[in-house]
């Protein structure tokens, strides 16, 4: 039996607290770079969280797809990268 | 009974970075500072979050559940994506940031703004002289 | 085809890391139809991507050249990325900046070799890779504490922003 609000739940709580911190900044951002960092530190921290999350509730499933978010949220940033230069893909 | 107390030490440190980076995020002036922030503090807050579940997993191993051996390698795969794909990004950003045209504020000096900017030459020389070089041991 | 066995064999690894707890056939880890799936998947990856994988040479073949790795991984670069972070910590906390760009030219050759270095910078105190000039292999580093010792020659010197990495990474790499 697992209960709800074990330990990890409060780490998934601190995280999030984090992930709103990035969203002011996606929000607040003066420039388009700036909410682009903003973007992809909230990917770093939900794989972070998605690990805890599988941890928590021994599910090995959350973790693939971590693995996969965290590699599909890498090729969306470099694009966005690549967009903003404004070069030829 | 010193493996649970390693094991929260762990998630305390990885979530004081975490929020750390948080706040970095919002008090630093331009885009390159916020960049070290978000880049460098996440991936150390996520090494210590993900190597406590990778001692969760050592532990559930230990006592006889062959899940913990699952739970330890994919946790391992996720924080080396995470290691390979969090410094290219903070520096395609970077980049992108600098060509277009956003400049680093209060900076005491900017070399890059004086390279030279003629097409690069060098990759495709490289990818060809590697091509025939490999048709050639073939 | 030394391209196409290595390219598969890795591929086979990781499938087989992927896939344990599937079946107590094999070791007790694998099944056997486990195995099965995982070679033929991995010799199509292999007849794909042996071109893309093994670009120059089979420098990296060499076991002593991953130990080496292995050490700087755990040693020089974690106290590094340590430090960097505590140094993030003392200037998120105190606000105090004196950020700059300066450029670089550590002299490596290969392409992993630039591409370890820049990634160990970027990770470690005070600075970040923002370019590079692909004719020469010079890199530009964001510098958030601009020391003015430093910047009398120029290029800048490797030991104010990475300290002995060049001499690490040129150890793996080249």
């Amino acid at each position: 039996m697992i209960e709800f609000f074990n330990e990890y739940m409060i780490v998934l709580i601190a995280v999030l607290l984090c992930v709103i911190m990035a969203i002011v900044r996606v929000i607040f951002g003066p420039t388009i770079p700036d909410r682009v960092v903003g973007v992809d530190t909230i990917n770093t921290i939900v794989i972070v969280g998605m690990v805890i999350y599988g941890a928590a509730y021994e599910e090995v499933i959350y973790i693939d797809v971590a693995i996969v978010y965290a590699l599909l949220s890498f090729i969306s940033t470099l694009f966005i990268a690549k967009y903003l230069e404004g070069g030829e893909f | 009974m010193i493996f649970d107390i390693i094991i929260y030490v762990f998630l305390g440190i990885g979530v004081f970075f975490n929020v750390l980076a948080g706040v970095g995020l919002l008090r630093f002036p331009d885009v390159y500072t916020r960049l070290h922030a978000g880049t460098k503090c996440t991936t150390f807050g996520s090494i210590f979050i993900i190597g406590s579940v990778i001692l969760i997993g050592f532990k559930n191993w230990w006592s006889g559940d062959l899940n913990g051996s699952v739970l330890v390698i994919h946790s391992a795969f996720a924080l080396i994506a995470i290691l390979l794909t969090n410094p290219v990004s903070a520096h395609a950003i970077a980049r992108a940031a600098h060509k277009s045209g956003v400049m680093p504020a209060q900076a005491v000096i900017d070399e890059l703004q004086d390279k030279p900017t003629e097409k690069s030459t060098r990759k495709k020389t490289s990818s060809k002289t590697a091509f025939s070089k490999k048709e050639g041991e073939q | 085809m030394l391209a196409f066995i290595i390219t598969t064999l890795l591929c086979f690894v990781i499938y087989l890391l992927f896939t344990t707890g599937s079946g107590t056939e094999v070791l007790g880890l694998w099944s056997w139809i486990e195995i099965a799936f995982g070679a033929l998947l991995s010799i199509v990856v292999g007849i794909a991507a042996r071109k893309i994988f093994v670009k120059d040479s089979f420098r990296m073949l060499n076991p002593v050249r991953w130990f080496t790795f292995l050490v700087y991984m755990i040693g020089p670069f974690f106290i590094a990325l340590t430090k960097a972070n505590l140094d993030v910590a003392y200037r998120v906390i105190t606000g105090k900046i004196k950020p700059g760009i300066v450029k670089i030219s550590p002299g490596l050759k290969t392409d992993f070799g630039i591409t370890l270095l820049a990634n160990s910078i970027t990770l470690t105190p005070g600075t970040l890779s923002v370019d590079i000039d692909e004719n020469t292999n010079d890199l530009y580093i964001h510098w958030i504490n601009v020391d003015e010792k430093a910047l009398e020659k120029k290029p800048v010197d490797c030991k104010y922003i990475c300290g002995n990495f060049p001499k690490w990474v040129r150890r793996i790499a080249e």
